[in-house]
């Protein structure tokens, strides 16, 4: 056994708790869970089986923590998980799983696939069998702030630009400022209108809010890559700065796996609870909605859906927030075949944008967003993750399909009156 | 072994040794799974109503938005076979002098036309289930020795409960004989095999629910 595989074998026997050893002691081989996920609908191999997909570590489990597996180890007569086999399975662990947990919802001995899949990228990436892609993501976001190599110069010109356009101050390092505001790379680079939607939005609510320098960047790839080392770095930026700041409430952007980072996984990375809450900025935007502080005008007039996100809304439990707010600024939103609690997932969540030899198999899944769009027919779609943005705009792109993808968030704050700033004095 | 021996051993030293390992399996089983225990939820919980361990034990008995289309046999063939094995089992009236016998309390059963309905449904589900499982290529792709060989455990107590009161074949005592037998079969290899899944899945029904639940996701 190589050194690497030892350590990967070692890491999985940690993570295998009571909940796998259940789960694995259940499945009854029926194959509903292939049903609900779009990587074996969108192509029909039955490779992609969710449950499948956890094989090597469903072996271990018998032969280290059953009675009647180590006899069958102790005789030979069980097939030991190798390092070609590990490295086989990688494509079926990251490359074809989103963790999107729609398996885990229609498994009917109640297996929750996807809380096995977390797990199991852990000992994946202890063997050293994660893809390069998210690898390098993770490994760039603890050397240098940010998957995509986003440093604080970057972010400061972004602010600078925003202050201009929109005439509203970016709070920094600010103590004691009740939010703080998180941020993903896609953000800082490629939508900031992201940051200027938070200025309208803080603004018109009086609230206060800051971002901080130490910690600007939410997303989490060392979580996607199943390395728990690297994710508590991540997340402890994030909480010392929160701490640093004395702030209520963290703010995860609109980044659905940044929010399980942080909401659900951060407490538990950590090893102790927060003293400040993590909400995302739609169940922000919600409650603002809800306390009246959240005041538009006009509304959106073409046929608008939504696209959920999976760490959002079956993962996070987010789903009635962001059917208000549509309805806030929409006359016209439709509902796509399965939303909600069941939506289908985007094709590129879990890190698995991140790979660039899982592309072709991406676009292929993507075809099921393709149906739910055809069955609707939208002039606009509108989500609330930067990652399912950017993966939907290239599959749409891939398909030849005109269609804007834009952030509720910025749609929010689009129909919020500019406001009337007075300039400072001397000028 | 004349077949009047066979039927004294299957309902003697068989039995006890199958129930033995039966009950000692079972017991050996729960302990290694759930003695694993596992991590408490740092994160700060979200309540909601509906989210919660006991809730999805029951409310995955019920079929997910959308997933009734896409696989009906699975899911009729799998209540009905789960069904009517509830039934023969346990609403036959010589099963319940059986219980009476070992527990010693028993209850009203039902006619026996009713159960041998059920067992006809039973042995229908589970070859609608066989040929899905030969024909479908997910269920194809996912079948080991064990899917069969669980698959012949269950169906072979139906089938030779329903001949011997039928008297086809072979001569009631032996196919009796052959019945006992079989059940006893059964409960030897369900603690080792995915027939376990009769004690299991309620705590993965937990596990999940609870483990979403603190997330306020009712799974």
């Amino acid at each position: 056994m190589s050194a690497s595989l030892e350590k990967g074998v070692r890491v999985l026997k940690e993570v295998i708790d009571a909940p796998i050893a259940s789960y694995f002691s259940s499945c009854v081989h029926c194959g509903l869970c292939a049903e609900a996920c779009l990587f074996y609908t969108e192509t029909g191999d039955p490779k992609y089986t969710p449950i499948h997909k956890l094989e090597p570590m469903r072996r271990l489990y018998e032969q280290e923590y059953t009675v009647l597996g180590r006899l069958k180890k102790l005789i030979g007569l069980s097939k030991a998980v190798t390092d070609a086999e590990l490295a086989e399975w990688q494509e079926l662990v990251y490359n074809s799983c989103t963790l999107c947990g729609r398996c885990s919802v229609v498994c009917p001995v109640g297996n929750d696939i996807v809380y096995m899949v977390r797990k199991f990228r852990e000992g994946m990436s202890a063997s050293g069998n994660a893809p390069d892609g998210i690898k390098g993501a993770a490994n760039r976001t603890i050397t240098i702030g940010s998957p995509m190599g986003v440093k604080l110069p970057a972010v400061k010109a972004q602010m600078r630009h925003v202050e201009e356009d929109y005439g509203l101050p970016i709070p920094m390092d600010v103590e004691g400022a009740e939010y703080l505001v998180m941020l993903s790379s896609m953000e800082i680079m490629n939508f900031p209108e992201y940051l200027g939607a938070i200025a309208k939005i803080m603004h018109q609510a009086g609230k206060t809010w800051t971002l901080c320098s130490t910690a600007f960047e939410a997303t989490n790839a060392g979580m996607q890559i199943g390395n728990s080392d690297l994710a508590r770095v991540i997340v402890s930026r994030i909480v010392d700065a929160a701490e640093k700041l004395k702030v209520k409430t963290v703010i995860s952007p609109e980044c659905g796996h940044a929010y399980t980072a942080l909401r659900w996984e951060g407490a538990n990375l950590m090893g102790r609870s927060f003293g400040f809450k993590v909400r995302h900025i739609i169940e922000v935007l919600g409650e603002f909605q809800e306390q009246g502080l959240l005041k538009t005008e006009g509304f959106e007039t073409d046929r608008l859906t939504f696209h959920d996100p999976c760490q959002l809304a079956r993962r996070g439990g987010v789903i009635k927030q962001q059917r208000n707010l549509m309805n806030m600024v929409s006359k016209n939103f439709v509902e796509m075949p399965d939303a909600g609690f069941m939506n289908w997932c985007c094709g590129g969540g879990g890190g698995a944008s991140a790979i660039e030899e899982g592309e072709e198999l991406r676009l292929e899944a993507f075809k099921k967003k393709k149906s739910q769009l055809d069955t609707v027919k939208p002039d606009r779609l509108v989500t609330a993750c930067a990652n399912c943005r950017i993966v939907m705009e290239e599959g749409l792109e891939h398909y030849q399909m005109n269609l804007p993808v834009v952030g509720l968030t910025e749609m929010i704050a689009d129909h919020i009156p500019n406001p009337v700033v007075a300039k400072p004095e001397g000028n | 072994m004349g077949e009047l021996q066979f039927l004294t051993w299957v309902r003697g030293t068989g039995l006890n040794l199958a129930i033995s390992i039966f009950l000692l399996g079972v017991l050996v089983r729960i302990i290694e799974i759930y003695s694993l225990g596992r991590k408490k939820d740092l994160a700060e919980p979200r309540s909601v109503a509906g989210a919660s361990g006991m809730n999805t034990v029951f409310r995955r008995s019920i079929p997910a938005d959308g997933m009734l289309k896409t696989s009906p046999i699975t899911y009729i063939g799998g209540y009905v076979f789960h069904i009517g094995l509830g039934v023969v089992v346990f609403l036959f009236a010589p099963h319940i002098k059986f219980f009476q016998d070992l527990l010693g309390f028993s209850w009203p059963g039902l006619p026996s036309q009713a159960v041998d309905f059920a067992a006809v449904l039973t042995i229908v589900a589970l070859l609608l289930i066989l040929i899905d499982r030969i024909s479908k290529p997910v269920k194809r792709y996912l079948s080991t020795f064990q899917d069969w060989f669980t698959w012949t455990l269950t169906f072979l107590p139906v089938l030779t409960g329903w001949m011997a009161v039928q008297h086809l074949l072979l001569p009631y005592t032996t196919m009796l004989a052959l019945h006992i037998l079989t059940v006893e079969l059964l409960l030897v290899f369900l603690p080792f095999t995915k027939l376990f899944h009769a004690f299991t899945v309620f705590g993965s029904r937990w596990y999940n629910g609870t483990v979403n639940g603190h997330k306020g996701v009712a799974v």
